[in-house]
């Protein structure tokens, strides 16, 4: 299979990533050599086997219900102060239309 | 002193032949020399590494030190370090002050370890060269028109310059063992979960795995007490007692130190796709083991083949969601201008990210898109368990597998960069074994056109200490490991 | 004109009542200044890592159980990939092919008949932070600002199967709902605090129709009286669209209680591709039996069990049962007044706790837990009423004493007072031949067969007494005399 421009610039879109038309024609191209790499997956049977999530076979481990957090202002002043903008303690951004 | 073990150079602090503060300013000095032509630093502090290592001679001094007490160590700069710029060799990060340890890092403070710097990486852990930094390529101290490999390139090369004693790396496809065996080191990846991912920038979280780059398997056994641990905070960090990685490297030496020794050899490391010098090189080490003692068993990990087109898949699908919080929201870069919130996200992003990230970023968007999950997604972790099982038949039959870490020697700078799919294939060997979750070490084995070439060997699950001491029985009966590359006196 | 069949599902998003986060030790308290309540974890630094909290699992569990739902064995954690600023990784921790609960049923009432509603699942989730958009100073004016205080919170979102057909039995859904979570101690069901938010899928189709038609889904209704208003709004607004000729397309709105509108959001036009798959920084999660027994063993009567047992237990009527279920506390405090005033006064208990203290509490603005009188206190004075003691008048008085905190028992403001009852015959009867020697006038007019006559001559007693005399028993003896 071979991806077309317009799903490579709505992939570019999903992931946020702003890309001009040049770059997206070069992007198309690299892809499409990645894909045909990765198309070698597709001839395999795998009917029947597991899907491999993680390397080992372990369930998850539970916290207790407990708050760990102390001198919260001194740490979000920590954390905010390498923010790119903030104001009272928010963080900032271009205006959120719902 | 440059050329001591660590232990050797933990017994002259500890007996007060050195400082400290001396052996920090031999490194920091060697840095200052020899760093301008390697580019292996993204950053060096020297005034608050000196303050850790007067620390440490404080704590020496009250005779409260430790194996890797006072020993200036360079950590990759994917793992956050406190009050530390942590850039993970991304514009992205470039203006990231860590306001946190990662456990690595605190783990190498408590041991009284002094942080020599930061070492250049591949962005965000996705390179096989370390040519995708933003802070410019690294170059390979045997010769300085070839790569380091990657991404842990720069604390490979810092290492093989003998800029560090011994420096951190993470392993998410090969990344340690890649770029020992390109820089004539030994680098060892461990089971998934020995070691915590907390602080860790995370590539893929499924194959991430940190470990150690030194000069000599007992180096690496070092390192690796100090890293290894369960940490509550990572769900995947496994809760097991404590281990001596050294136990084995510390028994007694004989003439057949190896005697019954399993070596399995996958049919698959051994046809076409590696270069025949390295191959060589690896036959002849083979060889080597068969004389300490070993015997070897042909075998087979049928599956094998297929690890490259199921890690990229796998690895940017992970990397295109840990990756999504690199926002311009609550730190890193932000672009100057922007429209609105979505063009803000878009142009920091993509200012923000270099190409090959977002190259991968993409193809993880794409696989894990509606309509295209089942077929990429879950077949490849699909094939993840079919190569897993290949490994668990192979250790019925063997105690380690045995093959080149990387097809070739390393490649020059510029060679592999417009080709990414080459430049994928180079991690070939190294791969499945972070699919599988397994340990492997690659360790020096001579060289080719005066360039190292790395013997990889793999193991079971929890194998490390086994691995290390077949790695250490090696180094005892072979020189390689101790080259130094010219110009770095 | 075609006769048209509303067709509404609801999931709810209930905050779990846990201390710390689902993912971070970080504290769910409401309230705090902005993003103090935000740790490294929920900010989303590089390199941090999720570790389950295991109180939201049981809160969970305990829902499932409460539902008759089946508990997983084995559950996933999924990453609901999106970007939004106030979603600090980029995805948002959720499950979606492995859910903790799946299934399980939920009784409604609507008037007087009854129905079940059918759940598909419930799955944990974290919450996102909050964005806040306006009164923020003149720099605001072109931001949103974002609090992350509350990202993390742990969520049990609730998906019911398209059962409900208009918006009473959406209400009706959402209030058994919003009990049962409160009786079970897994959400404190503070809407205004958005501890507890419904999203309505909304579509209409014709009566006879097989097919569901389009829906759209109202989100974040806060209260039930918006869910009734825009589920109502919504309804009129398809079935007129359609009769106009228009179609319904799929979409998000939002409901305005000032216009009693609903709209579609603008934000969240470009279709969404969440692009689930399994967290890989959290392993599956393993529910063994032995823990779901013992939640469940800790798992208070359920109301459907409890109002059952009121009926049988106390001779209540479904009404009086339903009314005392309606809170945990609320039954609670019940069954600590009947055990106090003894099970022969059950009736009268739920009276009293229904009426008397109800009013008092509504009157004052208290909630149950917060009634200055105890349920043993209560009890005690209905045991009074009981043994004929005092008279449900003298009652009143007492409660009145011990609700200003005035006494510490009944019995105790009944001696100091000397409240009891006059019954002993003697005195009563004393009293009687001196009161029909006075009032001659009355005598004849009884005899007369002026019954009026014979009430007057009682309320005389009861003067005389102020109150104190046991009407019964000064009634018996009056027509005895005049008998």
């Amino acid at each position: 299979m071979s991806l077309t421009l317009e799903q490579v610039r709505r992939v570019a879109h999903l992931a946020r990533i702003e890309i001009s038309d040049v770059e997206a024609h070069r992007t198309l191209g690299h892809l499409n050599e990645i894909f045909a790499l990765i198309e070698e997956m597709q001839a395999v049977d795998t009917q029947g086997i597991g899907p491999m999530a993680h390397a080992q076979d372990v369930a998850q481990r539970l916290r207790a219900d407990l708050v760990t957090e102390s001198d919260q202002l001194a740490q979000r002043a920590a954390f905010q102060a390498i923010a790119p903008e903030t104001e009272g303690g928010l963080y900032l951004v271009p205006k959120v239309i719902e | 002193m440059i050329e001591c073990s660590l232990q050797a150079m933990a017994t002259a602090l500890a007996n007060k032949e050195i400082s400290s503060v001396e052996l920090t300013h031999l490194y920091l000095d060697r840095i200052a020399r020899y760093n301008p032509r390697l580019n292996a630093y993204i950053t060096v502090d020297p005034a608050r590494s000196l303050a850790q290592a007067r620390a440490a001679d404080e704590r020496l001094a009250r005779g409260e030190g430790g194996p890797l007490t006072g020993i200036p160590i360079a950590h990759k700069d994917i793992f956050c370090a406190k009050d530390w710029l942590t850039t993970c060799g991304s514009k992205m990060l470039s203006n990231f002050v860590s306001p946190y340890d990662a456990a690595v890092i605190a783990r190498f403070q408590t041991a009284g370890a002094v942080m020599l710097g930061k070492t250049n990486m591949d962005e965000f852990a996705m390179g096989s060269s370390n040519e995708t930094s933003f802070y410019g390529p690294v170059h390979n101290p045997w010769d300085s028109s070839c790569v380091p490999g990657g991404s842990s390139g720069g604390s490979a090369a810092s290492v093989a310059a003998r800029l560090a004693p011994a420096a951190t790396g993470t392993d998410t496809g090969g990344s340690i063992r890649q770029p020992a065996a390109l820089c004539n080191l030994t680098g060892m990846k461990p089971t998934y979960g020995v070691i915590s991912r907390y602080g860790m920038v995370a590539f893929a979280s499924s194959l991430d795995q940190a470990g150690p780059l030194g000069r000599s398997a007992a180096d690496c056994a070092t390192l690796l007490n100090t890293m290894a641990g369960f940490d509550e905070r990572d769900s995947t960090s496994l809760d097991r007692p404590a281990e001596d990685y050294s136990r084995e490297i510390n028994g007694a030496s004989t003439a057949k130190p190896l005697a019954g020794l399993k070596i399995g050899l996958p049919e698959e490391f051994f046809g076409d796709g590696c270069s025949p010098e390295v191959m060589q090189l690896v036959e002849a080490a083979i060889g080597e083991y068969r004389q300490l003692g070993a015997e070897t068993v042909a075998i087979n990990l049928p599956s094998m083949g297929l690890s490259v087109a199921a890690y990229y898949v796998i690895a940017p699908a992970e990397a295109s969601s840990n990756l999504a919080r690199f926002d311009g929201v609550r730190y890193g870069y932000r672009a100057p201008a922007y429209q609105d919130l979505n063009d803000m996200y878009c142009k920091s992003r993509a200012q923000g990210f270099g190409d090959e990230v977002k190259r991968r970023i993409l193809i993880g968007t794409y696989v894990l898109s509606h309509g295209y999950y089942d077929a990429y997604y879950l077949q490849a972790q699909r094939i993840r368990r079919l190569i897993a099982n290949d490994f668990a038949r192979a250790f019925q039959k063997c105690d380690v597998i045995i093959g080149p870490t990387s097809p070739s020697t390393a490649f020059k700078l510029g060679e592999k960069a417009a080709d990414p799919v080459q430049m994928y294939l180079s991690d070939i060997y190294t791969i499945a074994v972070n699919l599988a979750g397994l340990p492997g070490i690659s360790i020096p084995c001579g060289f080719a056109g005066g360039l190292p070439a790395g013997l990889q060997l793999i193991g079971n699950y929890f194998a490390e200490a086994r691995l290390l001491n077949i790695a250490h029985r090696y180094q005892q009966a072979n020189a390689w490991h101790l080259q130094r590359p010219d110009g770095f006196d | 004109m075609k006769q048209w069949e509303v067709v509404i599902g609801i999931e709810t998003h209930a905050q779990l009542s846990t201390q710390a986060k689902i993912f971070s030790g970080s504290s769910t308290a409401f309230g705090s200044a902005p993003n103090v309540q935000a740790n490294a974890v929920d900010i989303a630094l590089p390199g941090v890592l999720p570790v389950l909290n295991k109180g939201a699992v049981v809160c969970a569990i305990r829902f499932g159980l409460a539902v008759g739902a089946e508990i997983a064995r084995h559950s996933v954690f999924a990453r609901k990939n999106y970007f939004y600023p106030d979603l600090p990784k980029g995805y948002q921790i959720s499950q979606y092919e492995w859910p903790v609960v799946l299934g399980g049923q939920l009784a409604i009432q609507v008037g007087e008949s009854e129905k079940t509603v059918s759940l598909t699942r419930a799955h944990l989730e974290e919450d996102a932070g909050k964005s806040l958009h306006e009164g923020l100073g003149p720099h605001f004016r072109e931001c949103s600002g974002i609090d992350l205080n509350r990202a993390g919170t742990p969520l049990l979102e609730i998906v019911t199967e398209p059962d409900m057909r208009s918006s009473a039995e959406a209400v009706a859904y959402a209030r058994a709902l919003h009990a049962l979570v409160r009786w079970i101690g897994i959400c404190d069901g503070n809407m205004q605090e958005g501890s507890f938010r419904c999203d309505a899928n909304v579509s209409v189709r014709p009566v006879g129709q097989p097919h569901f038609g389009t829906r759209r889904e109202i989100k974040n209704l806060n209260s039930f009286r918006f869910m009734q208003q825009a589920i109502d709004y919504e309804v009129q607004w398809q079935i007129a669209t359609l009769e106009d000729g228009g179609s319904i397309e799929q979409a998000t709105v939002l409901f305005d209680p000032v216009s009693g509108e609903t709209r579609a959001m603008r934000s969240k036009e470009d279709a969404h591709d969440y692009r689930y798959f399994p967290d890989p920084d959290l392993l599956p999660l393993a529910i063994d039996r032995s823990w779901v027994e013992q939640i469940r063993a800790q798992l208070p009567e359920l109301p459907t069990a409890k109002r059952e047992r009121l009926i049988a237990d106390y001779g209540l009527s479904a009404y009086d049962a339903r009314v005392l279920t309606s809170s945990l506390e609320l039954v609670g405090y019940y069954e600590a007044t009947v055990a106090t005033a003894g099970q022969a006064n059950a009736k009268s208990c739920a009276n009293w706790v229904m009426v008397d203290l109800a009013a008092r509490l509504n009157k004052e603005d208290r909630e149950i837990g917060e009634s200055p009188v105890s349920a043993e206190q209560l009890g005690g004075l209905i045991a009074r009423i009981g043994d004929g003691t005092i008279s449900t008048n003298i009652a009143r008085k007492v409660f009145d004493f011990l609700w200003n905190g005035e006494g510490s028992s009944a019995d105790e403001i009944i001696a100091r007072q000397g409240l009891q009852q006059i019954s002993d015959s003697s005195s009563l009867e004393m009293l009687l031949d001196e009161l029909l020697a006075a009032n001659p006038a009355m005598v004849a007019e009884f005899r007369a067969g002026k019954e009026k006559a014979f009430n007057a001559l009682i309320g005389q007693v009861m003067k005389a007494t102020r109150g104190q005399a046991n009407p019964q028993r000064v009634s018996d003896l009056l027509r005895k005399k005049l008998g």
